[in-house]
C-alpha cells in the first residue's frame, strides 16, 4: 500500500480504513488505524495550542479543537519544525466566519507568532543603554540602528497585549483601544512593550535600516522619538549603532 | 566545551526544559541526557543557551523526530542540513533516528507512522540510512516503532529486518523494550521472543517509556505508546531479559506528554538504576 493511500485516510475520517492493514491476525485494522488518526489530529492540536496559549483561552477548548483540526488539514506543518509551525494561523482566523464575538483573535494569534518568534530568534549583544549619547548631534540623524534579530513589532485596532494577559490570568480586562506593540527579549523572555502612536512605523523604519533622522521624519509633525529609542536601549533591543554614512 | 563521545551504560532521560534547574542542581543518578534535535533548531534563545550548559556536563544524545527514513520520498535535505548543523557544533555521544515516515508530499504530520517490511521499503531505508551517515559523517541508530497494526505485504519480521539495515549500512540500533511490549501486546506476538531475535550487539541504546491501554474493535487489548506514565511493570521484566543478553547499555526513560515534577522522573531513572546494578551483581 501506497503512503499516499495511508496519509489521505489519515487526514480524511470519512474515507475507509486502506486495506492490507490488519490486527496481525489477519483480521481487517478497523480502529487500530485510528490510532494514527487520532495521533496527527491530537499533537498537531497540541501544537497548535502550545503555540497560541491565549487564543485557546479565549475559544474555549471545544472551539479550539474544532478549529485547530480545520487548520491542521488545510495548513499541514510544511517541515518537521514543530517551533515554527503556524505562521498561517492569523491569516486563516481572519477567514473564518463566526468569529463575531472575538473579531480581536487573529491579532492576538499576531501577538503570540510575534513572541514565539522572538523567543527563537538569534542572540545578539545589545549596544550600551547610554550609547547614542556618545554620538555627536549633527551626525545622529544619519545615523542607523540595528535592532536585535529577536525585535517584532504588531499593530491592532484592538488592546491585544492585554487582551492576551487577561486571557493568560496576567492582567485585568482590557480597557484601551488600538495599541502598537514591541515585542523585546532582553534575555530569554520576551515581553509585550505598549508603543507611542506611530511607534510601530518607527520600529518598522529602522527595522528597514532607515537613517535615524528620515524613520523619525515619516512618522509625522510633532512624533518624539525618545520614548521608543529608551525603550529599546533599556531592553537590549538595538545591537549597532553605524554613524559612518554610506 | 567537554568531549563526551559515547553514552555511558547508565540511565538517562528525556530532556525537558521545565527540570533544568533541578538537573544542574544534582541529577541523581542520570549520567546522560536525550533531546529531540527539532527543537533545538531555532537561531538562538534559551532553547540552545540550556543546551549549550548542559553539554558541558552530560553526553548528550540527539534524538530525531522528523527525518521520516522510512519515507517514499527523496529525504528532506534542508532538514537534513540543519541535523548536519546540529549535530556539528554539539558534537553529541550519539544521533538516533525512528524506522518509520511522518512526512508525504511535503506535509509533517508530527507522528511516527508504520512500514510494510518488505524488500523495496528495506532497500529505500538503506538507501535513506545510508544518505544520513554519509551526510553526518557518523554512525546513526536506528529505532525500532511501536505497532498498532500490521501489513499483510510484510514478508520481513521486524527485529531481522532492522537487522539487515544493519548489516548493510553499519548503522547501530536503538531498542525500545515499552515498544516491543506494545508492539508484541498489539500483534500478538511474544516479546521475550522478539528480543532473543534481536541483533542485541548492534545496539546502542535503549529506551524506556510508559504505555496507555485501550481495546480494538473485537475487545483486544490495544495498547498506546503515549510516553505519558511510569513504565510500566512487564516492561520493566522486559528489560532484564535483554540486559541479561545484551549486557549493560544506556538506559533512557521517555515521558513526554502530562510531564511529571522531576522527583518522578529521577525515581524511574533510579529503578532503571537498579536493573543495571542487578545485573552486575548477577556478573
Amino acid at each position: 500500500m501506497s503512503q499516499q493511500a495511508f496519509h489521505h485516510a489519515l487526514l480524511d475520517p470519512a474515507r475507509p480504513v486502506p486495506d492490507g492493514l490488519t490486527d496481525g491476525a489477519g483480521h481487517p485494522a478497523g480502529r487500530r488505524y485510528a490510532v494514527y488518526r487520532n495521533n496527527v489530529a491530537v499533537s498537531l492540536t497540541e501544537a497548535l495550542i502550545t503555540g497560541f496559549p491565549a487564543c485557546a483561552a479565549l475559544l474555549g477548548a471545544d472551539n479550539m479543537s474544532r478549529i485547530a483540526g480545520r487548520f491542521l488539514r488545510q495548513h499541514p506543518p510544511a517541515s518537521p519544525l514543530m517551533i515554527h509551525w503556524g505562521a498561517a494561523f492569523p491569516a486563516f482566523l481572519d477567514g473564518l466566519d463566526g468569529l463575531g464575538r472575538l473579531p480581536f483573535l487573529s491579532d492576538v494569534a499576531r501577538l503570540e507568532l510575534a513572541l514565539r518568534r522572538a523567543y527563537h530568534a538569534a542572540d545578539a549583544t545589545p549596544v550600551a543603554p547610554n550609547a547614542l549619547l556618545s554620538i555627536p548631534e549633527d551626525r545622529l540623524g544619519l545615523a542607523r540602528l540595528r535592532l536585535a534579530p529577536s525585535v517584532q513589532i504588531v499593530k491592532s485596532r484592538w488592546p491585544v497585549a492585554e487582551i492576551r494577559a487577561f486571557a493568560l490570568g496576567l492582567g485585568a480586562a482590557p480597557t484601551s483601544g488600538a495599541q502598537e506593540i514591541a515585542v523585546l527579549r532582553p534575555d530569554y523572555d520576551p515581553e509585550p512593550h505598549v508603543l507611542p502612536p506611530q511607534g510601530h512605523a518607527f520600529l518598522a523604519a529602522l527595522q528597514a535600516n532607515m537613517p535615524l533622522g528620515a524613520a523619525v521624519t515619516q512618522c509625522g509633525p510633532g512624533f518624539d522619538p525618545a520614548p521608543c529609542l529608551a525603550l529599546l536601549l533599556g531592553h537590549g533591543a538595538i545591537t549597532e549603532i553605524l554613524t559612518c554614512p554610506g | 566545551m567537554h568531549s563526551f563521545t559515547t553514552l555511558p551504560a547508565a540511565p538517562g532521560v528525556g530532556y525537558k526544559p521545565q527540570h533544568y534547574a533541578e538537573i544542574l542542581a544534582g541529577a541523581g543518578p542520570i549520567g546522560w541526557l536525550e533531546i529531540h534535535a527539532e527543537n533545538y533548531m531555532g537561531d538562538g534563545g534559551r532553547p540552545l543557551a540550556q543546551l549549550r550548559a548542559l553539554a558541558e556536563r552530560f553526553p548528550i544524545s540527539v534524538h530525531g523526530v522528523g527525518l521520516s527514513i522510512g519515507g517514499e520520498g527523496r529525504l528532506d535535505a534542508e532538514h537534513l542540513a540543519r541535523l548536519k548543523h546540529l549535530v556539528g557544533w554539539l558534537n553529541p555521544a550519539s544521533f538516533s533516528e525512528h524506522l518509520a515516515w511522518s512526512t508525504h508530499d511535503s506535509a509533517f504530520l508530527n507522528d511516527l507512522l508504520p512500514l510494510p517490511y518488505t524488500n523495496a521499503t528495506l532497500d529505500r531505508v538503506v538507501a535513506h540510512v545510508d544518505e544520513v551517515q554519509d551526510t553526518l559523517g557518523r554512525q546513526m541508530l536506528l529505532e525500532n516503532p511501536s505497532s498498532y497494526l500490521a501489513f499483510s505485504e510484510s514478508t520481513w519480521d521486524e527485529p531481522d529486518f532492522l537487522r539487515e539495515i544493519a548489516r548493510r549500512t553499519g548503522c547501530g540500533l536503538l531498542l525500545d523494550v515499552n515498544n516491543v511490549f506494545v508492539s508484541a501486546t498489539n500483534l500478538g506476538f511474544t516479546p521475550q521472543a522478539y528480543i532473543d531475535g534481536f541483533a542485541l550487539d548492534q545496539v546502542g541504546e535503549i529506551h524506556l517509556g510508559g504505555h496507555d491501554e485501550d481495546e480494538d474493535d473485537h475487545g483486544a487489548p490495544l495498547l498506546i505508546d503515549s510516553h505519558g506514565r511510569e513504565v510500566a511493570d512487564p516492561v520493566w521484566a522486559l528489560l532484564s531479559h535483554t540486559l541479561v543478553r545484551s549486557g549493560p547499555k544506556p538506559l533512557l526513560i521517555e515521558w513526554d506528554t502530562d510531564v511529571p515534577a522531576w522527583p518522578v522522573l529521577a525515581e524511574e531513572a533510579r529503578r532503571a538504576e537498579e536493573a543495571l546494578a542487578r545485573l552486575a551483581v548477577a556478573a
